[in-house]
C-alpha cells in the first residue's frame, strides 16, 4: 500500500463529527501505573493542526468568509458543489498561508498544485476536498518550544492550503447540513513526530497560535474549531529505535483538552504493551466528559482518499515578489517580543510572557511605553506599567467583558493610562480607587481625572482628619485594642481595615498605618512610648 | 417557406435585410420539430415558449440596430450538458432527473448576450460517457441518414438535430471526440477547439481535463460564427487561457484555396492502419489527393505513440469522472430514499441513489476509475497514463514541427447500427481511436463531411464521411480555412443531406 507514495500522510480531521464507533471504548485507571514503569517509555507525537484562514472570501469562490449566518445563507454554486462549477483560487488565501510559512521558517515551493481528497461525507458537497499533497505550498521548517525553561526545536513537515467542509446538525434523529463553512479557507500544519511529551504539545499548539493570531491569519478559536489539532501517537520503551505503533487522535477541540487526551493515550498505549497486548493503527476519539480515548476506526476501515491532482485548477506559481511582499507583513512575533521585553526592559520571564500572550495587550504595552517617553506629565517606572497591565488592566478587562458580554472593548488612551498611573504614585487616589478608575475609564471613556472628581475618590491625607477618625475607631474597639496590646499583632490589620471602611477607601493606606501605630502607641504605652 | 434548412450566416442575411423575423424562422423549426423529431429522438426536451419568446426579443434588437451578434434570433439547440437558468439539466442521467439549474453557464451567458434563440436541449450519452448516444437514460436518438443507425456520441442528439435540420446549430461537448465523431457520423461539421478557448464553468464535468466546449454547424462559416461568440477567458474557469479571439468568421470569409500552395500537411500512418474501413479510407485519400491537386505539400508523418491514446485516455478520462460524479450522492441530487423504502443508513442512501441514478456505462467508468486511483494502483495506472499523456503532447508537437496541419479520417467506422456495439464496451470505445489523443494533447481540431459511403443495410442509402483535421495548439483560425478550402471543393452541402 505505501509504496504507492499515496498512502495516507495528510490524514485530516473529520470536521467535528462524532463519527464514534459502537465500541465502549477501554477505560484504565492511570493512576495504577508506577512512576518508574511509566518512565521506562518515551512518547513520539506528531500534530496535525488546522486553522482557518480569516480571509474576506472562501478559498476557491467569492462567497463571503464569515461566522454565524443563517445556514446555507453564504454559498454559491462553487461551494455548493453544484454540477458544473469550478474553483478559482483565492489569492488572499494563498498570501495568508505563504505568510503563515515564512513566521514558522517553512520553505516556499514556487510551483504547488491542489489535489483532490476523494471521500463521501454529506457535509462535502462535491464529494471531495481541494487540498495538496505531493507538492504543497511550503514544506520544511520548525517552530521552537521552551518548556520548563528548556528550548526544543519542533520540525514542521510542511504547511499546505485546502478548503473546510460543511457542518452538520443533528436535532433528534434528524440530520441536516449547513454548507456556509464548506469551501472556507484552511492551512494544514504538520508537524514531525518531534514532540515527547503532552506538555511539549500544548506548548507547540500555544505557540503556534500564538503566531498565527498575531499575523491576524487565524482567530485560533479551538471552540468554535477555527483552529483544530489531531495528534499522532506512539510510544516505545526508552532506547528503542523503532517506533511504535500510532494512534490518530481527533476530536481535541479545546486547549484544556490537549494534554489530557495525549497523556490518556500515551498510558493508555504503556498500559497495552505492559499487559503483553498490541497497540493497534487506528483513529482514536477524545471524549472529554469521560477524559478517555475511544476507537474511532481502524487501518483496515481508514479511507482511501484517492488524492490525484486537481485538474480544474492551474499550478499554483508564486513569484519571488509575491513572496516577498508577504514577508515584509510579517510584525515582530511574540517570540521575539518577549526577548526584546526581556532585554530592553528588564522585564521577567513571567511579565513577557503574560504580556506576549494576547496581541492586542501587547501592541497596548507597546503603546504605553512609547506615550510614557513624550508624556510631559510625569515618567512611570517600565516594570510598573508592566504591573498595572498585568495585574490591574487585564482584571479591569475582564470586569468589563462580563458586564458587556462582549470581547470587543476599547482600550484606554495609553496618555489617560499613564496620567492614572501617575496619580496613584503620587498619592492622590490610593490604588484601589485606581483600578475603580480604571474600569470606569473602559466603560465610559472618560478621562481619569475627571472620573476621581465625578467619584469622590481623592485620597483623605490630610492628617488632622485622619487622626480623628482613627482615634474613633480605636474608641469604639476596646476589646481589641487590649488584645493588641496584649501581643497580638495582627490586630493592627483590624484597625486599618476599621479606618478604611470609614473613609470608604479613599484613606492613604500609608498614612493611616502611621497615624494608627503612633496612636496606639500613644495608648498602649504611654505617652513615652517603649 | 420553409425557412428551417439554412445556414446561420443565411439566416443572419435574411435577418439583417429585413427578410424574415426570427420568429418566422423559430416557428419554422417548431413546425419541424414537430413533425421529424418524434422520429429521429434528438432532443430531450424543447421549449417553444422560450424560444418564440427569445426570437421576439432578438426581432427587437434586429429592428432598433444595424449592428447585432451573428447569433442574434438564431435557433440553436444545446447539449444537456450546458446549466441553463431555471431550465431542466439531467446530463441525460436519471440521477439529475429533478435538477432545475440556478445559474446560466459561461457559454449560455454568452449565448444570451447574442441574443440567441434557445429550441431545446439535444440528448446525449449520460454524463457524455459514450460515442452512440445509446447510453442515455432517456431516449435513443436515431442517425438521421438511417434511423437504424446511431447518431454517434455523446454529443448525438445535437448532431443529429444539425444534420436533420431542427436547428441552425448546436453546443455539444468533446472529451474524446463527443462533438466530432458524431459530427462525421451525421454529415455535418464538428469543431473541438482547444483546451480552454471555451469557458466550462456551468458544464457538467465529465473530465475536466480533456472536456471543452465544441460547436456542430451545417458548415466552416457557422462554426467560426459559433465559436467567435462563446470563445474567450473566463474568470470563473482557471483553465481558460487569454487567447487573442480571433474574427474566425471573418478570416473564413476569406479563405482562399491559393492559401493551400506549400501548406504542409501531415498524413499520420497511425490514423490508416487495421481497423479502418477501406472505403472510408479511399474517401480520405480523395480528399490527399485534391490538396495535392491544391499545391499542399503532403508529408507521411508518425505519431508513434498513439497506439497507447485510448488506454491513456480510458484511464484519465475515467479517474477525473469517479471523482466529478462523487457530488452526486443523493444528498442533494437524484430521489431521496427513505427508510420505506429499505434505506437506513447513510451507506445504504448512497449505495441506493448510485445504484438506480446511474447508467450501466457511467457506473463501469465510476469503478475503472475508482480503481485507478486507488493507493498501490496509482503509479500503474493514473501516473503512468499522464506519462503516457505528455509522450502524446511530444508526438504532436515534433509532428508540427515538420507540418501546418494533420489530416485523417474521424472514425474508423461509418455510422454503425443501434444495438452493434452496445454489448462489446472495447469495440465502442475504439470508435473514438483517432480523437481522442487530440483531447489529450490539448489540440483543436475539426470533422468536415466530405462524401458519403454506401449504407450496406439500406438499399440506395449513403452514410456520411468525416475528414478530421487537426492543428497546433490555439491555431483555430488556420483549422477553420483549411476546412473552408476543403468545404468549397468538396461541397458536400449541396450534394447530400439526411432526406427526412
Amino acid at each position: 500500500m505505501d509504496n504507492s507514495g499515496y498512502s495516507e500522510i495528510g490524514n485530516s480531521l473529520l470536521h467535528g463529527l462524532n463519527r464514534q464507533s459502537a465500541g465502549t471504548g477501554d477505560k484504565q485507571d492511570k493512576a495504577g501505573f508506577g512512576e518508574g514503569r511509566l518512565t521506562s517509555f518515551e512518547a513520539v507525537i506528531g500534530l496535525e493542526v488546522h486553522s482557518q484562514l480569516l480571509t474576506k472570501t472562501k478559498m476557491f469562490c467569492s462567497c463571503q468568509n464569515i461566522f454565524g449566518k443563517e445556514p446555507n445563507s453564504m454559498v454559491c454554486p462553487v461551494c455548493l458543489g453544484l454540477p458544473g462549477a469550478i474553483p478559482v483560487i483565492n489569492l488572499e488565501g494563498v498570501r495568508l498561508a505563504v505568510k503563515a510559512a515564512l513566521a514558522l521558517n517553512i520553505g516556499i515551493n514556487k510551483k504547488s498544485l491542489f489535489a483532490r481528497k476523494n471521500y463521501f461525507y454529506p457535509d462535502l458537497p462535491k464529494g471531495y476536498q481541494i487540498s495538496q499533497y505531493l507538492d504543497p505550498v511550503s514544506s520544511n521548517g520548525y517552530l521552537t518550544i521552551e518548556t520548563d525553561g528548556v528550548k526544543k526545536q519542533i520540525r514542521i513537515n510542511r504547511l499546505h492550503i485546502e478548503e473546510d467542509a460543511g457542518k452538520l446538525i443533528h436535532i433528534g434523529n434528524e440530520s441536516y447540513v449547513d454548507l456556509n463553512r464548506a469551501g472556507t479557507p484552511l492551512i494544514e500544519i504538520v508537524s514531525e513526530p518531534d514532540i515527547s511529551s503532552a506538555k511539549e504539545a500544548a506548548c507547540y499548539l500555544k505557540e503556534l497560535r500564538d503566531i498565527l493570531v498575531y499575523l491576524d491569519i487565524s482567530d485560533g478559536n479551538m471552540e468554535e474549531g477555527s483552529f483544530r489539532c489531531d495528534a499522532n501517537i506512539s510510544v516505545r520503551r526508552k532506547g528503542d529505535k523503532k517506533l511504535g505503533t500510532r494512534a490518530e487522535i481527533k476530536n481535541v477541540n479545546s486547549f484544556k483538552f490537549v494534554e489530557k487526551a495525549i497523556d490518556y493515550e500515551i498510558g493508555r498505549q504503556i498500559n497495552v504493551i505492559l499487559s503483553a497486548g498490541n497497540v493497534l493503527q487506528e483513529t482514536r476519539l477524545y471524549d472529554p466528559k469521560e477524559n478517555v480515548t475511544k476507537p474511532m476506526r481502524s487501518k483496515e476501515e481508514a479511507h482511501d482518499y484517492r488524492y490525484f491532482e486537481e485538474p480544474d485548477l492551474p499550478p499554483l506559481i508564486l513569484d519571488a515578489e509575491f513572496i516577498e511582499e508577504a514577508k515584509n507583513s510579517i510584525p515582530e512575533l511574540p517570540q521575539a517580543k518577549r526577548k526584546r521585553y526581556a532585554n530592553e526592559y528588564a522585564l521577567t520571564s513571567y511579565d513577557c510572557e503574560v504580556l506576549t500572550q494576547n496581541k492586542k495587550i501587547a501592541y497596548y504595552f507597546e503603546d504605553l511605553i512609547k506615550a510614557n517617553a513624550v508624556n510631559n506629565k510625569g515618567k512611570v517606572e517600565i516594570k510598573k506599567i508592566s504591573n498595572w497591565v498585568i495585574n490591574d488592566l487585564l482584571f479591569a478587562l475582564k470586569t468589563v467583558e462580563n458586564q458587556r458580554g462582549s470581547k470587543e472593548n476599547d482600550m484606554p488612551e495609553p496618555e489617560d493610562f499613564l496620567n492614572l498611573m501617575l496619580e496613584v504614585t503620587a498619592g492622590n487616589i490610593n490604588k484601589n480607587s485606581g483600578r475603580i478608575v480604571l474600569t470606569e475609564m473602559l466603560l465610559t471613556g472618560k478621562k481619569p481625572n475627571d472620573l476621581i472628581k465625578e467619584n469622590n475618590l481623592a485620597q483623605v491625607s490630610d492628617d488632622k482628619g485622619l487622626e480623628d477618625l482613627i482615634k474613633l475607631v480605636l474608641d469604639e474597639n476596646p476589646k481589641e485594642l487590649a488584645d493588641l496590646a496584649g501581643g497580638k499583632d495582627k490586630l493592627l490589620g483590624f484597625f486599618v481595615g476599621e479606618a478604611m471602611k470609614k473613609t470608604k477607601g479613599k484613606a492613604n493606606p500609608k498614612k493611616v498605618n502611621e497615624i494608627l501605630k503612633r496612636l496606639i502607641n500613644s495608648r498602649t504605652r504611654g505617652p513615652d512610648g517603649i | 417557406m420553409d425557412l428551417s434548412n439554412l445556414t446561420i450566416h443565411q439566416i443572419n442575411d435574411l435577418l439583417k435585410y429585413r427578410e424574415v423575423k426570427s420568429v418566422d424562422i423559430t416557428n419554422s423549426y417548431i413546425k419541424r420539430i414537430k413533425e421529424v423529431d418524434p422520429v429521429v429522438s434528438a432532443y430531450l426536451y424543447n421549449d417553444f415558449e422560450e424560444a418564440l419568446s427569445n426570437a421576439a426579443d432578438a426581432d427587437k434588437i434586429i429592428q432598433k440596430n444595424k449592428d447585432f451578434p451573428y447569433l442574434t434570433g438564431i435557433p440553436l439547440s444545446i447539449k444537456d450538458i450546458f446549466l441553463i437558468k431555471g431550465k431542466k439539466t439531467t446530463c441525460a442521467s436519471k440521477i439529475l432527473d429533478n435538477f432545475i439549474s440556478p445559474y446560466d453557464s459561461t457559454v449560455i451567458r454568452r449565448l444570451k448576450e447574442n441574443n440567441y434563440v434557445f429550441l431545446g436541449k439535444t440528448n446525449m450519452d449520460e454524463f457524455a460517457m459514450g460515442s452512440s448516444t445509446e447510453n442515455s437514460a432517456y431516449k435513443i436518438t436515431k442517425n438521421p441518414y438511417d434511423l437504424n443507425r446511431v447518431p454517434g456520441g455523446s454529443s448525438g442528439g445535437s448532431a443529429a438535430s444539425v444534420s436533420s435540420d431542427l436547428c441552425a446549430g448546436s453546443f455539444g461537448t468533446d472529451t474524446g471526440g463527443s462533438v466530432r465523431q458524431p459530427a462525421s457520423l451525421c454529415g455535418v461539421v464538428g469543431l473541438k477547439p482547444t483546451y480552454g478557448l471555451i469557458s466550462r464553468y456551468g458544464i457538467i464535468a465529465f473530465s475536466s481535463s480533456l472536456d471543452q466546449a465544441g460547436v456542430i454547424a451545417n458548415d466552416v462559416l457557422d462554426a467560426a460564427i459559433m465559436l467567435k461568440a462563446v470563445a474567450g477567458f473566463d474568470e470563473k474557469d482557471q483553465t481558460t487561457r487569454k487567447f487573442e479571439i480571433k474574427d474566425y468568421p471573418e478570416i473564413v470569409k476569406k479563405a482562399d484555396k491559393s492559401a493551400m500552395k506549400g501548406l504542409k500537411v501531415g498524413i499520420p500512418v497511425e490514423f490508416f492502419s487495421e481497423g479502418l474501413d477501406p472505403k472510408i479510407c479511399s474517401r480520405i485519400m480523395e480528399i490527399k489527393e485534391l490538396l495535392k491537386d491544391l499545391g499542399a505539400d503532403i508529408v507521411d508523418i508518425s505519431l508513434p505513440d498513439t497506439k497507447y491514446s485510448v488506454a491513456a485516455y480510458y484511464v484519465i478520462a475515467t479517474s477525473e469522472a469517479s471523482s466529478n460524479l462523487e457530488r452526486y450522492d443523493g444528498i442533494r441530487f437524484g430521489s431521496r430514499f427513505s427508510k420505506d423504502e429499505g434505506v437506513q443508513t447513510l451507506d445504504e442512501l448512497y449505495r441506493k441513489t448510485r445504484e438506480l441514478g446511474f447508467g450501466k456505462e457511467v457506473k463501469r467508468r465510476i469503478i475503472l476509475g475508482t480503481f485507478a486511483l486507488s493507493a498501490g494502483y496509482y503509479d500503474a495506472y493514473y501516473k503512468k497514463a499522464s506519462l503516457v499523456r505528455k509522450l502524446i503532447i511530444k508526438n504532436y508537437k515534433d509532428s508540427f514541427n515538420d507540418v501546418d496541419i494533420i489530416l485523417g479520417p474521424t472514425s474508423p467506422t461509418p455510422a454503425f447500427l443501434i444495438g452493434e456495439k452496445m454489448s462489446d464496451p472495447l469495440s465502442m470505445y475504439l470508435s473514438d481511436i483517432y480523437t481522442i489523443s487530440v483531447n489529450l494533447a490539448y489540440l483543436p481540431a475539426l470533422s468536415l463531411p466530405v462524401g458519403v459511403i454506401d449504407n450496406p443495410t439500406k438499399k440506395g442509402g449513403v452514410l456520411p464521411v468525416g475528414l478530421q483535421l487537426i492543428s497546433p495548439w490555439a491555431t483555430e483560425a488556420r483549422l477553420l480555412s483549411v476546412a473552408k478550402i476543403i468545404e468549397d471543393e468538396v461541397k458536400f452541402r449541396q450534394k447530400y443531406s439526411a432526406k427526412i
